[in-house]
């Protein structure tokens, strides 16, 4: 262990001068909201969305010419924590937008909304830039009791609780089971840093069966937090109980954190147990993949369909990390924040479609929307197109990333079983499709949403077709990001 | 100077989404200044970088300029190859479109999908342009399919008419089966070299050479023969050769401005083009070379032929354009790759003009296009009149015109060759040029002489077509006249092409006619002792005696050789196999195959079976979620029990 | 070695002592004058027997989360007083900055009535 200074700890903190302002900001927007009104928490929103761009400024703005720890090696600022960091700022603040509307026709316009979604993003940057368990478990707890409280967010929806609860309980379980897998890896490497772990891995104890037990407890929480089967259990029924507002959050940055926490301790700590836990991974990639496209199909609620379809498209992700090479790493973090912007947009359609009384998540809502808004029908026929993988949208690229990161290691079973899904999977998003262009629509009411929202939800849709078509400047940072 | 290349290529296309997209907001004014405006921008940039290139010295440029993607090692991007061969392909492209969208305004006046219009040529001058100036095959395929969809979409301009709609399904159908080839070749380049660069291609073009391609163990073919054949392919589709020519004809169902631009002065030279930037890999295939030479010596003569019985004046120039890119692509087969260019060139002048003259005589005659109802026109259109006589004096290679120099040239370096098949493209093309004056003057001759037989209506609103429609026949009748004079010495024997053309020493046709070269007077004066000289003027008279002097002589002809005129009616027939053979024929298999393997294999087994069996399997899954935390707790459990389990048992 | 351990052996021979008296005298000089309210067990407002499932007002779950907050911010702050001389300035900020994020919450719960039983 680094003996501790205090002058190096300072000129660390200039690394983490995103973090500190988020946090700052965070506690300054919570005070302020309790000096205004209900009538104005619009101005909680903007300060929201302003503070997150900042920190997204902030974030891109510091300079490191390689990985660099600081922070008495708890915090590692490179390349990937600086991509991840300005991704997911910009998505929650994307997410922000989306959600003031929402909130407004509900009467559930509060500025906790907002202070728990900036905790939350802190707790994702912190766990971005981790370089020791105590700074994983540090972001991840920040992450994670935000979330449950967002999730109960709306106090008087008994369906609200119940998810919290489940998701609660759950999520505390999967907590234990990170701390007593960190705790087991403590036992045998004798250190919290990941560097240090690497090493003492690197060394030999790779065969250790303590170490692998540890690895299997990991897994769990890893699992669990990306939402991979059989951890899956808590996704459809938060995804449909919370306020879609919450489950816009839920289902998009948090994603980042997942894919973070996976790469921190899987590949920065244990890189060198690749083999152990690239076959756990395996199971749960092709049970991801399985479970959630077929029952995504059996589906009518779209929100819980949205949520099978994230379970089957974390098994693709899990597929490049599992491949255990850099274009593998690259292929995963290509697809973890393609597969966020889409999944931002799609909930961001049934945010534009729901109104007051109207939630406009089950499929049959979306019937005939090329008839009400052709403009709207073609974004949401965007979402659709990319998530199911089809050419020229981003998704397509993100599917063959991962394909071939697996080819590449020889894994032609595990290419053949992710194409055979994926196919399974164009079926219930087709079906989407389907509805909406050649389906009589059954609701005739105005398309609403502010001007902003629309404007953001359609740049976000086109987007996911310009990066479709021109995937190269966003393949370009993630081969920057994991050399 | 990369910003003035990326300028000439969207400066098209920017005006091309404006206009497409401005809808109301700019209007028909609007459309029409923006896409004129766009090109007139690339043709003045084009012509400084010709200029540069010629007259200053300044060095070829290869580049990229923006890489679209990595995959497996192949490198995709946009990048540009301006050398002398492109610079004069731009100007070529750009100026006749210019024409062709000044000509538009007066021939479109009173079309309702004239911002449209405007849009799609637009959009084809920037696809032109990215076939020309890639410096990469993923580009050029990209350039290709481009203006070939434009090509689809402006067939069918007038998509009402299901004449217009069945031409174009046509055209894109045949070059379907061109592309087919070409991207096998591209396919096969790839293959081979490992690149889709051309200067890398162009480097590794001996071990393409080398290198074999095993079909059996006992059959293998040379890799190098193989490639270009199939480069050809795709050549054949777009530059119309036969037995792909056929949807040619048909595409006149499009406006006549599109005819000009696009299927007589441009697209259809992507083929040529296309060649000559192969030459370091067609000159190593002797094979492919004779391939080439027979073909297009075949289009150039049996083609030529249709035109004489053809009686819609746009299709008798069509059946023109199809023989002069006979005559390119032999010229292509004879390794005078310098002369097919020059004659490209030359042609692309007096083919618009010839065509844009047409569309002026139809304008007249109210949108009449059949030259038996025409006739005596001289006196209503002057202008018309004598452009289209430049037009034709090019065509037929009168001594002095463009079409002269290139024409004659180019029959000569072919009559040069040594190559198997280079006796018979002598023959024909020789012979085709009796009957291209053939027919050039039977149109002539028919159209603005004897007597008038339009109906009383049409000859009392006869009159010339407005500026917009005569200024562009004007401006492309000068270079049709002269250009020949000043551009045969640095073309053909100046080393205009040096670098990006090559060809090899053995060769060298052009190399062997330089020694005998005086300049142009020289060369004009030795050509009127030629053969073809005195062969186009047989034909002009012949056009006199049969079709003004005494028409009679022309049924009785017909008479004569009924079979022969048959044959030519039915245009060898073709069309004739491919719809009820081919088309026929594939539409039964298909039929058959629908029937058994997919309604019954795929549809009801497969497809049906499946899905029938996912959606149980879903719903059974769907029941595991109860809803009960503890259920979900002990999944959680289940899990993390058998990852160890699995440890455990696994040491 | 087990000498070390006699201060805590008189301590706790102290305090037992010390209830021990306390509880004495309060038996025989306190009054006594039970009934029926003042016999019955007394548990935070609860009957003390029955069953676990039943409700109970939230605020109870309140102000057990915000005592714990603070209870755990004692229990900070005693190891950092003793070691305030090593830690120096920069242990004084660290703190500050801790006090700091817990006073925002303090505002926060004052502020949204949360301290407020009724």
């Amino acid at each position: 262990m680094n003996a501790f200074s205090v002058a190096a700890f300072n000129s660390g903190l200039t690394l983490a001068t995103p973090e500190i302002f988020l946090g700052l900001a965070g506690c300054g927007i919570l005070l302020l909201d309790l000096l205004i009104g209900d009538e104005r928490r619009h101005w909680t929103a903007a300060l929201s969305i302003a503070a997150l761009l900042i920190t997204a400024v902030l974030a891109a703005g510091v300079e490191v010419s390689g990985p660099v720890t600081a922070l008495g090696g708890m915090f590692l600022v490179d390349a990937m924590s600086q991509a991840l960091k300005v991704v997911a700022l910009v998505i929650v603040a994307v997410v922000f937008v989306y959600s003031i509307e929402y909130m407004r026709h509900r009467g559930i316009l509060k500025g906790e909304y907002f202070v728990l979604g900036l905790f939350a993003t802190l707790g994702i940057l912190v766990l971005i830039s981790a370089a020791s368990l105590v700074t994983v478990y540090l972001g991840l707890e920040l992450l994670s009791l935000c979330l449950y409280a967002m999730v109960a967010f709306d106090r008087d929806s008994g369906r609200a609780a119940e998810s919290a609860i489940k998701f609660f309980v759950l999520g505390s379980l999967a907590s234990g089971t990170l701390l007593y897998g960190m705790s087991i890896i403590y036992g045998v490497t004798g250190s919290l840093e990941l560097g240090t772990i690497a090493a003492a891995v690197q060394g030999g104890l790779a065969t250790n069966i303590g170490l692998l037990f540890g690895i299997a407890f990991l897994i769990v929480a890893i699992g669990f937090k990306f939402g991979a089967v059989p951890f899956h259990m808590w996704i459809p029924d938060v995804y449909e109980g919370s306020p879609t507002c919450v489950t816009l959050f839920v289902g998009s940055a948090p994603k980042i954190a997942a894919f973070a926490l996976a790469m921190r301790l899987l590949v920065d700590g244990l890189g060198g147990a690749h083999v152990d836990w690239g076959q756990m991974l395996v199971v749960l990639s092709v049970l991801s993949m399985a479970v959630g496209n077929v029952v995504a199909i059996a589906q009518t609620n779209l929100k819980r369909m949205l949520g099978y379809s994230t379970i089957s498209h974390v098994g693709y992700i899990l597929l490049g990390i599992l491949a255990g090479t850099s274009q593998g790493y690259q292929s995963a973090m290509f697809y973890t924040i393609t597969y966020v912007i889409v999944a931002a947009g799609s909930f961001g359609m049934i945010l534009l479609l729901s109104r007051h009384g109207f939630e406009a998540d089950r499929i049959e809502d979306f019937k005939g929307l090329n008839a009400r808004s052709p403009w709207f029908a073609g974004m949401m026929a965007i979402f659709m197109f990319s998530l199911a993988g089809l050419p020229p949208f981003i998704g397509f690229w993100a599917k063959l990333g991962v394909i071939q990161a697996v080819l590449g290691i020889n894994a032609v079973w595990l290419a053949v079983v992710a194409v055979l899904f994926s196919v399974v999977g164009a079926f219930y998003y087709l079906r989407v499709v389907k509805m909406m262009y050649f389906d009589e629509p059954v609701d005739a009411a105005r398309i609403d949403g502010s001007p902003l929202m629309r404007a953001v939800l359609s740049a976000n849709a086109l987007l996911v077709l310009l990066l479709g078509i021109a995937p190269g400047a966003l393949l370009v940072v993630c081969a920057h990001a994991l050399p | 100077m990369e910003s003035i290349y990326l300028t000439i290529v969207l400066a098209p296309l920017v005006a091309a989404i404006l206009a497409g997209i401005g809808g109301r907001a700019i209007g028909r004014v609007g459309a029409q200044s923006v896409t004129i405006l766009g090109v007139a921008t690339s043709f003045a940039l084009s012509a400084l970088v010709l200029k540069r290139m010629v007259f200053d010295g300044a060095p070829s440029f290869d580049g990229s300029v923006y890489t679209w993607l990595v995959s497996d090692g192949v490198t995709m991007q946009v990048g540009f190859l301006i050398d002398h061969l492109s610079a004069l392909m731009m100007v070529v492209v750009t100026f006749v479109s210019l024409m062709v969208h000044i000509y538009t305004i007066g021939y479109m006046r009173d079309d309702p999908g004239y911002q449209r219009f405007f849009s799609y040529i637009s959009l084809f001058t920037f696809s032109m342009l990215m076939l020309v100036m890639a410096n990469n095959f993923m580009q050029l395929f990209f350039g290709w399919e481009a203006v070939g969809v434009v090509s689809y979409l402006l067939i069918g301009f007038w998509y009402t008419r299901p004449t217009a709609n069945f031409a174009s399904m046509k055209a894109f159908l045949v070059n379907r089966v061109g592309d087919f080839g070409f991207v096998l070749g591209i396919a096969a380049v790839l293959y081979y070299s490992g690149s889709l660069d051309y200067s890398t291609v162009f480097a590794h073009a001996q071990a393409i050479a080398a290198a074999r391609l095993q079909i059996t163990p006992t059959i293998s073919w040379s890799a190098i023969s193989f490639t270009c054949i199939c480069l050809f392919i795709g050549a054949m589709g777009k530059s119309a050769q036969m037995p792909l020519h056929v949807w040619l004809p048909d595409s006149m169902e499009g406006p006549t401005p599109i005819s000009a631009l696009i299927h007589a002065a441009t697209m259809v030279t992507a083929g040529i083009f296309m060649v000559a930037r192969m030459s370091p890999l067609f000159e190593l295939s002797n094979t492919a070379l004779s391939t080439v030479l027979v073909i297009g010596a075949t289009t150039a003569f049996f083609m030529g032929l249709l035109g004489v019985v053809a009686n819609d004046i746009k299709r008798v120039i069509a059946y023109s354009t199809l023989s002069q890119l006979g005559y390119m692509t032999a010229a292509l087969g004879a390794s005078a790759y310098a002369s097919a260019i020059f004659h490209l060139m030359t042609h692309a002048f007096f083919k618009a003009l010839l065509f844009l003259a047409a569309g002026s005589v139809i304008i007249a005659m109210h949108h009449e296009q059949d030259m038996r109802k025409m006739g005596g026109l001289r006196k209503y259109l002057p202008i018309t009149y004598w452009t289209f006589l430049i037009g034709s004096l090019a065509l037929i290679g009168f001594p002095g015109t463009a079409g002269f120099f290139s024409k004659d040239a180019l029959i000569d370096a072919v009559g040069r060759s040594h190559l198997p098949g280079a006796g018979y493209a002598t023959v024909c093309l020789t012979a085709g040029a009796f009957v291209t004056a053939l027919y050039t003057f039977r149109m002539f001759f028919m159209t603005f002489h004897g007597e008038e037989r339009m109906d009383h209506h049409t000859r009392e609103h006869l009159h010339e077509s407005p500026w917009v429609v005569t200024l562009p026949l004007v401006l492309l009748a000068i270079p049709s006249a002269v250009v020949g004079w000043f551009t045969i010495r640095p073309l053909l024997f100046g080393g205009f092409f040096a670098g990006a053309i090559q060809v090899a020493p053995t060769h060298d046709v052009l190399g062997a006619m330089a020694s005998e070269f005086h300049g142009p007077g020289a060369f004009l004066l030795g050509a009127i002792a030629g053969l073809p000289v005195w062969l186009a003027v047989a034909g002009v008279a012949c056009a006199w005696l049969f079709f003004l002097k005494r028409p009679q002589l022309a049924d009785a002809a017909e008479r004569r050789f009924h079979g022969l005129y048959r044959i030519l009616v039915a245009k060898y027939g073709f069309d004739w196999f491919n719809e009820n053979v081919l088309a026929a024929g594939a539409r039964r298999l298909g039929g058959g195959l629908w029937r058994f393997g997919d309604q019954d294999l795929i549809d009801g087994v497969m497809v049906d079976g499946s899905a029938r069996t996912v959606g149980w399997f879903s719903s059974v899954l769907r029941t595991v979620q109860s809803g009960y935390l503890y259920h979900y707790a002990f999944a959680m459990i289940l899990g993390l029990a058998s990852l160890l389990m699995w440890l455990l048992w696994r040491t | 070695m087990l000498d070390q351990y006699l201060p805590i052996l008189i301590f706790m021979g102290l305090a037992a002592v010390l209830g021990l008296a306390l509880f004495t005298i309060g038996w025989f000089a306190g009054p006594r004058r039970p009934d029926a309210q003042k016999l019955s067990p007394y548990e935070c407002g609860f009957e003390a027997f029955e069953d676990a499932r039943m409700r109970f007002d939230v605020r109870y779950y309140l102000v057990a989360i915000i005592f714990v907050v603070f209870d755990l911010e004692i229990a900070f702050f005693f190891p950092w007083a003793v070691s305030l001389r090593e830690t120096g300035t920069f242990g004084l900020l660290a703190m500050l900055v801790f006090a700091l994020l817990l006073v925002v919450a303090l505002v926060y719960d004052y502020r949204k009535g949360a301290l407020e039983w009724d």
